[in-house]
């Protein structure tokens, strides 16, 4: 932690010295203690609108989690399908989601739906690959061992398949965070009236860059606590994926 | 009265007692499996040949021969877990314990062990730990239940993977190198009360093993298989009293026939 800071302190300072050393326009790049500045001035503005990116975020993650998990259950399942849908869902995610962002905000309006639609959208797929590697690695001496006990295919997969699934679509929404944040700030440029994104929208044309930079930062605290909330869901849903070792190698 | 047998089957009898039927608990016949290829055109790999085996109730039969022979291949056979090429297998229901103990990582050892009884029908998270609590102290695993299998040392998880094995209620065990990744102490104190246990509760057992001491030790008949296709080889009946210690010179006499009989 220390040392997050401290690079964050030293890369911060570099910002700085460039962007007063009159390199660049203001209104191009605003140097640290502007955008700290905004972040102050902006504080209701910005809280309200982080608030509301945040439940767009977080509902859209959870969505991915469980939408991805699904569908590598039931990919895994029925290999004729996953050989079918697999390529596909490869191809979907070269998609640029601002291209079906507008489309998305048609069908659906301009409420929490369509932006959870793109959020879960542009996430799910890392859920999906990781799920799909985590079921791949299951021992087949251990399916064997649970037919021999008799095992239904329904207990197959509540007391195998999920709980080995588990870890790997845990894994899979932490890399999805970051691309979660980017899909609602596109999801807010295509039709909102409040968020983050929206607040970056409307800032750029008015020359307000500072505080389209302090609305950045927060996006990046954003995707820090919820990637430190999946990894606290980590350790109470799948404590036996991590494994507490006093050894570390010299 | 169809109804109360059908009730016992859902209680949680801790170790419920074997079907008690006419005839030998297991029969093989002209048994005999083959892999398919693995590569187009390559030829199919042949584990078992022609191999006739019957085995008498509450009977420990020990099956050895090299590695790769085939063994594994044969209890997955009797276990019903594949469906043989050639010839017939028939019996009671035969449960397999693998080599590994493959515990699964997510439940603590009472869940482990009681997991065949959680997995029957109308079986339920809470009797199966009742049940398999029931016989916790009997295999040296008491204050051990809420363990993850990771806490657990290599001969525990061994036995909490027995006590599985049993408590899934069929009559005849199949228990694969069941001390097979085991160091050289735990094995011998392993074998010696896997002995014990079966002294106490009988049951029809095969046993598959590289080790012929282990064999001499356990069984009552140690058959000897060939090299990979497996084929009955040598058949050798043990009829001495139990507890058996390894140095008895009558067991040595009857080790050298099997490992002359394995061509060592």
């Amino acid at each position: 932690m220390i040392w997050t800071l401290l690079i964050l302190a030293g890369l911060l300072g570099g910002w700085e010295l460039y962007a007063r050393a009159g390199n660049v326009d203001d209104f191009l790049l605003p140097a640290p203690t502007q955008v700290g500045q905004a972040l102050w001035d902006d504080r209701g503005l910005l809280a309200h609108n982080l608030r509301v990116t945040a439940l767009e975020v977080a509902p859209g993650i959870v969505c991915a989690l469980l939408v991805g998990l699904l569908l590598a259950l039931a990919l895994h399942r029925w290999p004729p399908v996953r050989r079918a849908v697999y390529p596909l869902l490869v191809g979907s995610q070269a998609v640029p989601i601002v291209i079906v962002a507008p489309l998305l905000i048609v069908w659906f309006g301009f409420g929490i739906g369509p932006k959870l639609a793109i959020i879960a959208l542009v996430s799910f797929f890392p859920v999906v690959v990781t799920t799909l590697d985590a079921l791949a690695r299951i021992d087949p001496d251990q399916h064997r061992l649970l037919a021999t006990l008799d095992a239904t295919s329904a207990q197959r997969l509540r007391h195998l398949e999920l709980p080995a699934a588990l870890p790997g679509a845990l894994s899979g929404a932490k890399i999805a965070v970051a691309v979660a944040v980017i899909g609602a700030v596109f999801a807010e440029y295509a039709g909102s009236s409040a968020g983050l994104g929206n607040v970056i929208l409307q800032a750029i044309p008015q020359l307000e860059t500072a505080r389209a930079y302090a609305a950045v930062t927060l996006l990046a605290a954003l995707a820090i606590a919820l990637f430190l909330l999946l990894t606290l869901a980590e350790r109470l849903l799948v404590p036996w994926a991590r494994r507490d070792t006093d050894w570390r190698p010299r | 009265m169809p109804a109360k047998g059908a009730m016992d089957r859902q209680q949680t009898a801790p170790l419920p007692a074997p079907d008690t039927q006419t005839g030998p608990a297991l029969s093989l016949e002209g048994v005999g499996f083959a892999y398919p290829p693995a590569r187009r055109g390559a030829a199919p790999v042949e584990a078992v040949a022609d191999v006739s085996l019957v085995v008498e109730r509450e009977q420990i039969v020990a099956l050895v021969g090299p590695s790769g022979c085939g063994k594994s291949t044969l209890l997955e056979l009797v276990c019903g877990l594949r469906a043989p090429s050639a010839g017939s297998v028939s019996g009671d229901p035969a449960v397999l314990m693998p080599q590994r103990d493959l515990l699964l990582p997510w439940f603590d050892a009472l869940d482990n062990a009681g997991l065949a009884l959680r997995l029957r029908p109308g079986g339920s998270r809470a009797a199966a730990r009742a049940g398999a609590q029931a016989t916790f102290a009997d295999f040296g695993l008491t204050g051990f239940e809420r363990s993850r299998p990771h806490e657990l040392s290599g001969g525990m998880r061994q036995r909490v993977a027995f006590l599985r094995t049993l408590l899934s209620g069929k009559p005849v065990l199949c228990l694969d190198e069941p001390f097979g990744a085991l160091d050289a102490l735990t094995r011998a104190e392993m074998r010696d009360w896997l002995g014990a246990a079966l002294l106490r509760d009988p049951r029809t057992t095969l046993l598959v093993t590289h080790d012929v001491e282990e064999a001499c030790v356990l069984a009552d008949r140690v058959v000897v298989l060939s090299p990979r296709p497996a084929r009955v080889l040598a058949s050798i009946d043990v009829p001495l009293p139990r507890p058996r210690r390894a140095t008895d010179p009558q067991l040595l006499a009857l080790r050298e026939r099997a490992l002359e009989a394995l061509g060592a």
